[in-house]
């Protein structure tokens, strides 16, 4: 897995979509109190699109390539897009298998479920 | 102390873990069961399986005799006696009893109530609830840079003082009998909290002077579900019940009942049966290979570990392995716990990652989380080196 793993730390070291979005349309906070990831999306909508995402925060290398590929997934698409969006695609997206690893599973997961929590 | 021999008994560390034979660093969250303890359930269940202190018939009295020895067998390991020893299911519950049936009682808005910032949630929050039912005052004992207790003598005159007798974090001993004294001395009753002290060390409530001493079972070989709350006599005598039920009582009529002797009257309800048997027999694998041996051991362990580590990791606690428990908290400089965790499990090194249950004091540390290794009788210094090559190489994959 460590392969895997050196994908995920090459987008934590200098993940795309970080930054703070003053004019955003939707703002979603989530944070796992289990491991102290916290994160804060912002979404900019037009027309029923993500026109643009960004995010901020603080956590382990997987919640924020997590949070980084999310968002990247997202501009462009419509916003009905997250409610269809599950565990399955969040791990295509990361490229990871977390299915035998709950926990880490959670931390993938933290970004699209604050985006779930909002709507 | 023949740790390979030790090995032999403990069936679950012949396991593979993604093709690696695991190397269990964990032990600080839950211990790993011998084979004795295993086979004395089994033995419970299918030989003698029945309740407690009811029927006449052979097999109950197998049960409460079986149930009886157990409280007596965790009486002589900490030097009490036996109607002061009371099962609970965890260290959690048996703080959570002192709370209500002592704490709900006693306490009042002029009272204050002193613990600490590294305390493990199970004795922050029941104290956290009183003062705020009760409009007590809370008051918190600080660490200092080594993470040891800083000013002790603060917290006399409290009414409270419960502390823990070693950090699950910093894996700091405190000094349990001063403790005692300082809340003796200032008028006030002392709880200890002794469940990462108890699996590594030898235990006297007499000579450390506490009034409480709470501990779980299952860091100390024996199964979940069942824990100690050790009361002095007295105090026990004097508190209402915590919780009401069957075999807590003497006589039941429909206007008042009267509750049973000590230690029945803190245990409503059908025990856990199987629980305190482990217990039991976790105690008598603990004493045949002996309290101060298993303490030297891990001594040992964690000097070589902290050693190995220094270079390696920001460590966080006393660098005096005499000072600790055989854990180390620790952190990769700008590597989540979590993610270290992940790696080293790869390999089959099995760590804890996260608050450890004792977020005030990830706070107090400006930590958002860490990594723990935590030692016990038979971890040997192998498996140490393979925490430090699993370190090594989320220093790599990190780089």
């Amino acid at each position: 897995m460590s392969i895997e793993y050196e994908r995920i730390v090459h987008i934590w070291k200098n993940p795309p979509n970080r930054g703070e979005m003053k004019d955003a349309d939707v703002v979603a906070e989530g944070a796992n109190p289990i491991c102290g990831d916290k994160v804060k999306v912002f979404l900019k909508i037009k027309d029923g699109k993500v026109r643009d995402a960004s995010f901020t925060g603080e956590g382990c290398a997987i919640s924020i390539a997590s949070a980084s590929l999310l968002l990247d997934y997202l501009k462009g698409k419509k916003v009905g897009e997250i409610e269809k969006m599950d565990k399955e695609k969040v791990m295509e997206l990361l490229e990871l298998d977390l299915s035998k690893n709950p926990s880490r599973l959670k931390c993938a997961l933290l970004p699209l479920m604050a985006l779930k929590s909002k709507k | 102390m023949d740790v390979e021999k030790i090995r032999g008994d403990f069936p679950i560390l012949e396991r593979m873990v993604n093709g690696k034979k695991i190397a269990y660093l964990d032990n600080g969250a839950t211990s790993q069961k011998p084979r004795q303890v295993i086979d004395s359930i089994v033995r419970y269940y299918s030989e003698y399986n029945a309740n407690v202190h009811r029927g006449v018939h052979k097999l109950s009295e197998e049960s409460t005799v079986a149930y009886e020895d157990a409280r007596r067998k965790v009486a002589e390991f900490i030097n009490a006696s036996e109607d002061e020893i009371i099962f609970v299911k965890n260290a959690s519950e048996a703080l959570n009893l002192v709370m209500y049936s002592y704490g709900m009682k006693n306490m009042s808005h002029t009272s204050r109530i002193t613990i600490s910032i590294a305390e493990h949630h199970s004795n922050f929050v029941p104290w956290q609830v009183l003062a705020q039912k009760k409009k007590a005052k809370l008051e918190f004992l600080d660490v200092d840079a080594e993470g040891e207790l800083a000013g002790l003598e603060d917290a006399s005159g409290s009414d409270i003082v419960s502390l823990v007798h070693a950090s699950n974090v910093l894996g700091t001993i405190n000094d349990a009998q001063k403790i005692c004294k300082v809340a003796r001395d200032g008028g006030g009753i002392s709880v200890i909290d002794g469940s990462q002290s108890i699996p590594h060390m030898p235990i006297d409530v007499k000579r450390m002077g506490c009034d409480f001493f709470a501990f779980t079972g299952h860091k100390m070989l024996a199964p979940t579900g069942i824990g100690v709350l050790y009361g002095k006599k007295e105090l026990l005598e004097k508190m209402e019940p915590f919780l009401y039920g069957g075999d807590m009582i003497i006589e039941v009529k429909k206007e008042s009942s009267k509750w049973n002797n000590l230690p029945y009257k803190f245990e409503a309800g059908t025990p856990n049966i199987e629980g305190a048997i482990g217990l039991g027999a976790a105690i008598d694998y603990l004493n045949r290979i002996g309290m101060e041996d298993i303490r030297k051991h891990e001594i040992e362990l964690l000097s070589y570990a902290l050693g190995k580590l220094k270079d390696e990791v920001t460590i966080y606690g006393p660098k005096d392995a005499r000072k600790r428990t055989g854990l180390v908290a620790f952190n990769v400089p700008g590597v989540h716990a979590h993610d270290v965790a992940t790696i080293l499990d790869e390999d089959g090194v099995e760590i804890r990652s996260g608050h450890h249950c004792a977020q005030p004091l990830h706070d107090r540390l400006g930590l958002e989380s860490s990594a723990r290794a935590s030692f016990y009788l038979y971890n040997t210094k192998e498996e140490v080196d393979r925490l430090v090559d699993g370190i090594k190489k989320v220093k790599r994959v990190f780089a």
